[in-house]
């Protein structure tokens, strides 16, 4: 069976947990993987915990379900880590990645003993100093690439510009600031344990 | 060649309707079918379609609006889910008997109450006696294909009937994935020109659509629409055979997963039948000889086919993503059953009520059935074949 890479997503409604989902989805499709984008929906209201989905293979994928053993968690809000078990069924082989600025010993408190890999990010102080604005998103998804190696650096950022340019068609001017979110978010994702 | 694309499940099915541009589409959003509506307004806004959008202010009058647009001779669809079925419901059954060939989405919803917004099939098995064809779609591709090869069958002079194509709400509605799809030209050529024989605004030839029928009638046009829904059978295959020439891919009544040497099988429709192919392949890695039978032709039912399929397995489940509330089974059950015990055959066969308000069905789960399975193949028989899965308090 060939290699079936699983990712869960911890946000806040609001926050674009299930946009950076579906970009996920959309720049490993663009690398020519097989690819499913979905969020779970529950109710949906701003600031409500939601959890979105990837799985990415080089074969066709036929399971439907949700995931409940991911190869990597991203955690786009660290409040979430004190009232959802954001490491549940987390294959200790894979990684989580938390946007926090919040320190190792404080994680590993909220982390249930998870022993795999954990990283983190200053998801918060990277997109206001590229974009002037609080945009999680950006910054979350190039964190999993690098942490998850679905694909290049290079393939990414390739695949980004272009989709960027798209995007924001009618706004060039953000196009540069989410680049810059992206590369330094490459560079910046640090491993803690 | 095809095009390589990544899309949802409601887009798949938006995209197939702007690539057939019908001539009137009538529609209510209603959650999870709300975006395909969405996304055709866009076409027909920005002239990529030159469809007449009639946004209505309720489903009843969406289906009202459909049956009339389509009895004045224009090609029609519609989406809908659940509730929104529901509120159609005295308008559906007008559909099918005036022989209407209008084509829908059913994006599978639970029906209320009380409120639930995710999936099951309580809305399309609650419509299995309308008179409506029903297609069933495991992912965005078949869902796509399925809308292609609709019209030509819905429409064939043998069969008017309306027909609705369903895929599962949230789960491949709104999940983004891989999807081929077909050149705009060909998806033209394909569908073709709707040349109906008879339509209310043909000059040339007055009619009434819809008159009384009573004693002296009624029986023989229900007859008729039994007939004819006799007839789409054979048009289903000779639309896909046609379709496969086309694309490559090959669509039947049903599809069989690894059943040719299985002893234990599960029946079931949409999406759950994706999750049964892992499982499958991952039960034949230990040796155990599971299988599937996906139903994508649900009506009109394949009985016989079906009951075919399955005689040589010692253990069948059928699993059904609605509860019939009967104290007897599932309508699919039911169905599968009838057709085994028509042609004497004594497959124990048991079902499972699943999935019921969007409750998630996880490889595990039908892991759990193939392994009960092999129970009742070893034991030969079913002391309780009505059972649910996934359920809490379950034994």
């Amino acid at each position: 069976m060939s290699k079936l890479v699983e990712i869960r997503w911890h946000g806040r409604g609001g926050q674009g947990a299930k946009t950076a989902s579906l970009l996920l989805a959309d720049a490993a499709f663009n690398t020519g993987k097989y690819i499913q984008g979905f969020p779970e929906y529950g109710p949906e209201r701003m600031g409500a915990p939601i959890t979105a989905y990837n799985r990415i293979s080089d074969e066709p994928v036929t399971i439907h379900s949700n995931i409940y053993e991911p190869d990597y968690v991203v955690v786009v809000d660290d409040t979430l880590l004190e009232c959802v078990d954001v490491t549940a069924g987390l294959k200790e082989s894979g990684a989580i990645v938390i946007n926090t600025t919040k320190d190792a010993d404080y994680l590993k408190s909220v982390l249930n003993g998870y022993k795999g890999s954990v990283y983190t990010i200053d998801a918060r102080s990277i997109s206001i100093d590229a974009l002037g604005k609080y945009f999680p998103n950006t910054p979350m998804l190039a964190a999993i690439v690098k942490v998850s190696g679905v694909m290049s650096d290079e393939d990414f950022l390739n695949d980004m510009i272009g989709s960027f340019k798209h995007k924001f068609a009618k706004k060039p001017e953000v196009i540069e600031g989410n680049m810059k979110a992206i590369e330094v978010s490459l560079k910046e994702v640090k491993k803690i344990q | 060649m095809g095009i390589r694309e990544r899309l949802s499940g409601n887009e798949a099915v938006a995209t197939a309707m702007k690539q057939i541009n019908p001539d009137v589409v009538a529609a209510f959003p209603i959650t999870p079918s709300t975006e395909i509506p969405q996304y055709f307004s866009t076409f027909v806004n920005n002239g990529a379609v030159d469809t007449e959008f009639v946004a209505v202010e309720s489903e009843h009058s969406a289906m009202s609006a459909c049956i009339g647009s389509e009895a004045a001779g224009a090609r029609t669809m519609t989406a809908t889910s659940a509730n929104g079925l529901s509120l159609m419901w005295e308008m559906i059954y007008i559909a099918s008997s005036l022989r209407l060939p209008i084509v829908m989405s059913l994006v599978n919803r639970a029906v209320s109450g009380p409120l639930n917004i995710h999936n099951d099939h309580s809305d399309a098995m609650g419509a299995r006696d309308s008179g409506w064809i029903q297609l069933f779609s495991e992912n965005n591709q078949e869902a796509y294909d399925n809308f292609v090869m609709a019209n030509r069958i819905a429409e064939h002079e043998d069969v008017q009937l309306p027909l609705m194509v369903c895929q599962d709400g949230f789960i491949t509605s709104h999940s983004i994935e891989n999807i081929e799809l077909i050149e705009d030209d060909k998806v033209k050529a394909f569908v073709g020109k709707y040349e109906p024989k008879h339509y209310l605004l043909n000059d040339k030839e007055p009619i009434a659509v819809g008159p009384l029928d009573l004693q002296a009638y009624l029986f023989e046009h229900k007859v008729q629409q039994a007939e004819a829904m006799k007839n789409a059978k054979k048009v289903i295959l000779e639309v896909a055979e046609e379709f496969e020439k086309m694309t490559g891919r090959k669509y039947g009544f049903f599809e069989e997963y690894k059943l040719d040497d299985a002893e234990i099988a599960i029946v079931c429709m949409n999406s759950t039948a994706g999750t049964a192919k892992y499982t499958v392949d991952r039960l034949r890695e230990q040796g155990i000889k599971a299988g599937l039978l996906k139903v994508r032709v649900f009506r009109p039912f394949p009985s016989e086919e079906i009951a075919e399929a399955l005689k040589n397995l010692k253990a069948v489940a059928v699993l059904d993503k609605s509860d019939s509330l009967n104290a007897a089974g599932g309508a699919l059950y039911e169905d599968v059953i009838s057709g085994m015990y028509q042609k004497g055959l004594q497959v124990p066969t048991v079902n499972y009520v699943y999935g019921i308000g969007g409750r998630d069905t996880k490889s595990d789960d039908l892991e759990k059935v193939y392994n009960d399975l092999a129970v009742i193949a070893k034991e030969g028989k079913v002391t309780d074949p009505y059972r649910y899965l996934g359920v809490r308090g379950d034994k």
